[in-house]
């Protein structure tokens, strides 16, 4: 026999006023087991709770039923409670009787009948609990940043001041990200390389920061505290230690770019950095303020492995013998505490969205072209030209939303950022060349941002842009100008400017790869592939995997305050957990009855943690078996069991069972007649 | 005249979306009926489907079973396993002798405390429809 005790909570008045609890109590104390019943006007405050305490000792209880609130609220409380008391504190079960009784029911003696049968339920439920022990686990202090650009870089420098290592896997040849790409930022108009690049540096020249650009996470086990991360490394063909970033190698490459007499250039490759507006050599750092500032070959145009061992000038000319081309890819396995997911983005292509003839006319062209070709040390050196035939444009025209809150091409988000960076680009255009015009067509101006409303009033008051409240409807030549076609619904008319240049507000999407990595680190995410947060409100900087934490526009569309604020909670939560000797795990895991255990595996495929393995037992019987720190007690694996070989602790088929007999036992007809 | 038949009705509520919607429900003082008791589990996907069937077999005259909507799972992917298994589950109830209106799998978020009360009171005006269930001795000797 179990020694039960029922302690019911008045909450004030909150349940006493429509639920009769001495009844309750009266009535409790009559049920199997039950040794001990009494009702107090707030369990949850000091007092009750020594009350609690006191009983278990007086009465040498074994078992504690507390009927209250939610367990949502209070169960931690009572646990405590109940280990204070010198019981184990999971053989303490709460017995919802206000969210899901007095708040609901105004009826007095139904209330009370249905308050004493989910007593009843969390007493049956109670005897069957058994003591629970969770287990401690060590912890690597160190911490893996996914992503260089300025989310990771904030992340993984907050987390290295705390003291504690961090590594920094970027996929692309140098830190930076987009940020790095940027001319000015809104709403300061701070010039984005100036504010960004010490932080690079920063965290290059950081002891407790390691750097493994040109590389990706390929492989994630383990679990909070423990994770055991595969890193590929791409061979750069360039050995980083020795290279001094001198650039004698990629001004030295035959096929680098040439500045003709006309002004045109000639040669190289598209340079991705530079938005393919510039041109690069075959052996190149992305921008001059590459951190680390250390060059990668790109084998497909190099000559020396296009054409098999021919060339092979770069390495002659290098003063340090830095070029390789043996290098190979390379796959190292590291130890870390903590992850933190800082993808960031990619731009949506407007390939896609035909109407606007992105990639047919050379001079329809995105923001972040835009932002190279204003920037000083981009491919017209600052000087706004269209890429058609090099010429000041003087009318430009900004097209708003492409590619977001658009249902018809699956992307009903807002890219949240496209209207400040429009404000931004007609401010820089006007600055440029105060003479050009500006229209911008725009759904809604969404400036939620401190300064930001103002800034882009600014755009409007100071510098006259033309705002537009409308959609463009098509972009086509004629007469070697641009025709923008679309409507101005604040006069409801439509309207027809001849461009000379149009940029398109792309908008933010996860980038390549990001479904396949968020798989390898089993994090959740939504269906435009951008991670989903433990709780949207609550929990906005980690993931539904313990220990996996997010920064930056992995999330979703953010600007670089948000992402820089978030970027460092994250590290806090990364430093939280580090900070740690040890972690204790949930105690309320699933747990493998080996007897019973026939191999099957079914439960190693429905576990979404992977907490489940193959063993063997002493016997060498094969076994699954339950990693506990790994386990987050859902209990799929239970169900998936065919022998009845797995129970969840706390949720055991028998306690649930009991349960359901507890409530049916006692006729419900009778119970109303009594009314 | 007799008194309203009053169904005895289970509820099975996962622990992170639909218990805490219950909870709202409460929270927001949103009346429903009395008829539902609820047996908090971590997530759908933890029942089984013997345990509605336990229920039945109890007694029960109407099992409901609410967790994440598709997508918003806890655990990722536990609704899919429910849904699964519980549509089976579902199918094979008039094979059991037991109305399939006296089963439902739904979805009820942590923020749909409305949606809560009114999916409970739908339900449970279903099954007070229904009437008592025949008694699982009953379900026996009729499948002989």
């Amino acid at each position: 026999m179990a020694r039960v005790g029922v302690f019911v909570c008045h909450c004030g008045s909150n349940i006493a006023a429509t639920v009769d609890v001495a009844k309750v109590a009266e009535e409790a104390v009559k049920m199997d087991h039950v040794v001990y019943a009494t009702h107090y006007v707030y369990m949850c405050s000091t007092p009750g709770q020594e009350l609690i305490q006191q009983k278990i000792q007086e009465y040498q209880l074994d078992r504690v039923v507390v009927a209250a609130c939610s367990p949502r609220m209070h169960e931690r409380t009572f646990r405590k409670a109940t280990a204070q008391g010198g019981l184990n504190p999971y053989l303490m079960e709460q017995a919802n009787i206000r969210e899901h009784d007095s708040w609901v029911h105004a009826d007095i003696p139904v209330a009370t009948e249905k308050a004493i049968e989910i007593v009843r339920m969390a007493v049956a439920k109670a005897v069957g609990l058994a003591p629970l022990e969770a287990a401690q686990v060590g912890i690597t202090k160190r911490c893996l940043v996914i992503g260089g650009g300025i989310a990771g870089v904030q992340a993984a420098l907050d987390v290295a001041e705390a003291g504690y290592e961090v590594v920094i896997v970027e996929r692309e040849p140098s830190l930076g990200g987009h940020m790095a790409q940027l001319d000015k930022t809104f709403p300061t108009l701070d010039c984005s390389a100036c504010i960004l690049t010490p932080k690079l540096v920063d965290a290059a020249q950081h002891p407790k920061i390691k750097l493994y650009t040109y590389s990706e996470v390929v492989g994630v086990k383990g679990f909070v505290g423990n994770f055991q991360v595969t890193i590929r490394r791409k061979p750069r063909y360039v050995d980083e230690k020795l290279c001094t970033g001198c650039g004698i190698c990629w001004n030295s490459c035959p096929l680098r770019p040439r500045v003709q007499e006309d002004g045109t250039v000639k040669g190289g490759f598209p340079s991705k950095f530079e938005a393919n507006l510039g041109r690069r050599a075959a052996i190149y750092v992305p921008f001059a303020q590459a951190v680390p500032l250390v060059p990668v070959i790109d084998t497909e145009h190099c000559t020396w492995f296009v054409k098999g061992g021919k060339c092979g000038l770069c390495a002659q000319k290098c003063p340090r013998g830095a070029v390789n081309y043996t290098q190979s890819e390379e796959l190292i396995t590291e130890p870390f505490g903590a992850i933190i997911v800082a993808t960031g983005f990619d731009l949506f292509d407007a390939r896609a969205l035909g109407e606007y003839g992105y990639g047919r006319y050379p001079d329809v062209i995105t923001g972040l072209e835009l932002e190279r070709l204003m920037n000083a040390s981009g491919p017209t050196h600052g000087h706004v030209l269209r890429p058609s035939d090099g010429r000041p444009p003087k009318t430009v025209v900004l097209v708003s939303c492409v590619g977001s809150r658009d249902e018809k091409i699956g992307r009903p988000y807002c890219s949240v950022v496209c209207c400040m960076y429009l404000a931004k680009h007609a401010i820089m255009l006007k600055e440029h060349d105060p003479e050009v015009e500006v229209y911008n067509f725009y759904m809604d101006i969404r400036a939620g941002g401190k300064d930001y409303d103002e800034f882009t009033r600014r755009a409007i008051e100071q510098y006259g842009a033309h705002y537009l409240r409308g959609r463009v409807s098509q972009v086509y030549e004629r007469d070697g100008k641009l025709i923008v076609e679309g409507v101005d619904t604040l006069i409801g008319r439509p309207v027809e400017i001849q461009a000379d240049l149009v940029v398109l507000a792309t908008g933010i999407t996860a980038p390549e790869g990001a479904r396949e990595l968020f798989q390898t680190l089993n994090i959740s995410y939504n269906q435009y592939a951008f991670i989903n947060e433990a709780h949207p409100k609550l929990q906005p900087v980690e993931t539904n995997t313990d220990g996996i934490l997010l920064a930056g526009c992995a999330t979703g569309p953010k600007d670089i305050p948000a992402t820089v604020a978030q970027a460092s909670g994250a590290a806090a939560k990364a430093i939280g957990i580090l900070s740690k000797e040890t972690l204790i795990a949930n105690p309320m895991v699933a747990e493998v009855n080996e007897r019973e255990c026939v191999a099957c595996q079914l439960c190693v495929q429905v576990c979404p943690y992977r907490a489940i393995e193959m063993t063997t037992t002493r016997r060498g019987k094969p076994v699954a078996h339950v990693n506990p720190s790994v386990c987050k007690g859902c209990g799929l694996c239970v169900n998936a069991c065919r022998g009845g070989a797995i129970n969840l602790k706390g949720f055991t088929d028998q306690q649930l069972v009991s349960q359901v007999s507890a409530l049916l036992a006692e006729p419900l007809a009778e119970v109303l007649d009594e009314r | 005249m007799s008194e309203p038949f009053e169904p005895r009705i289970v509820g099975f509520l996962c622990n992170w979306c639909s218990y805490a919607g219950a909870d709202l429900a409460g929270t927001s003082r949103i009346p429903y009926p009395p008829n539902i008791r609820i047996i908090r589990v971590p997530c759908s996907g933890r029942v089984d489907p013997m345990l509605a069937m336990k229920a039945f077999l109890e007694g029960a005259d109407g099992v409901i079973v609410l967790g994440c909507h598709p997508g918003d799972c806890h655990y990722s992917e536990g609704n899919y396993h429910a849904r699964r298994r519980l549509v089976l589950f579902h199918r094979l109830l008039e094979f059991f002798g037991v109305e399939r209106d006296r089963f439902r799998l739904d979805w009820v978020s942590a923020s749909e405390g409305v949606r809560f009360a009114q999916v409970v009171g739908e339900f449970t005006e279903a099954v007070r429809r229904l009437g008592p269930r025949r008694r699982p001795e009953a379900v026996l000797e009729g499948s002989r």
